[in-house]
């Protein structure tokens, strides 16, 4: 996995690639953790659109990432889910919990 | 129930590095073996999950432990008629898993963690925990063509 991020105002947008599992998650938890937590960021948009899998501690570190979020009121959007990422959210039953859209142009409107 | 024909034997150790091995060499295997692109994700999926589950849980996290990997094609009574099959079976030598642990999760408590063995029972047929002989032994089974034979196969 590699997470390039980028900033538009006050919105970073992480740059997703590769697979999220028990070996990369703790490093996207971690990122995450930091936007949220020690830089306040008000928004922070995930683009997954080049992840190729995600397993349950992959879910586990997005689902921190959103607890993060609501902690300081900000808010956590994912865009550009293919179809692998959207069954796993699915079948995780959380989907509906996620600020999902399908685009960047999306995620970062006002 | 016919043992089958094994297809594939993998001994790797407990290094989460080692999952996109095992995911590569599975998804090609499912494929081969004549399983839907939504199958082979679940097949891979509780895989992974399984795998995960032993390193965290049977091993503590410690990295350089052995985990055996069986794969074989088998054949087994399914709703009355018989079926091809893929039977995966993963052995470690960790703690006993303990069985309140392995019950998961209620999917509406939103938290992180507790999700692998959902993700288990939903993407295989068969999932069944033993302990013998100081291994943990899990075995899942993915009938083949249970929505019918794809394309090509």
């Amino acid at each position: 996995m590699q997470i390039a991020a980028r900033h538009l105002d006050k919105i970073t947008i992480f740059d997703i690639s590769g697979d999220i599992d028990l070996a990369t998650s703790p490093e996207l938890r971690k990122a995450l953790l930091r936007e949220f937590r020690e830089l306040r960021m008000p928004r922070v948009v995930l683009n997954l659109g080049a992840v190729r899998y995600i397993d349950s501690s992959g879910v586990a570190s997005l689902v921190e990432g959103l607890k993060a979020s609501r902690d300081v009121g900000s808010r956590f959007i994912l865009f550009g889910l293919n179809r692998t990422v959207q069954e796993v959210l699915q079948l995780s039953k959380l989907v509906k919990i996620f600020e999902i859209y399908e685009n960047e142009e999306q995620s970062v409107a006002p | 129930m016919s043992r089958g024909s094994l297809l594939l034997r993998m001994e790797l150790r407990s290094n989460p590095e080692m999952l996109c091995v095992v995911r590569n060499a599975l998804g090609q295997l499912a494929a081969t073996l004549g399983f839907s692109e939504p199958e082979c994700n679940a097949v891979v999926l509780a895989v992974d999950e399984a795998l995960t589950n032993i390193i965290r849980h049977a091993y503590l996290g410690d990295v350089e432990r052995p985990i055996q990997a069986s794969f074989r094609r088998i054949h087994v009574p399914w709703e009355g008629q018989g079926r091809d099959a893929l039977e995966i079976v993963l052995e470690d030598r960790g703690v006993t898993v303990n069985p309140k642990k392995m019950c998961g999760r209620a999917l509406e408590d939103v938290r992180p963690g507790g999700l692998g063995l959902h993700f288990i029972r939903e993407s295989m047929n068969t999932v069944e925990f033993s302990r013998r002989k100081g291994r943990n032994q899990l075995r899942l089974v993915k009938i083949l063509h249970l929505h019918g034979p794809q394309k090509g196969s």
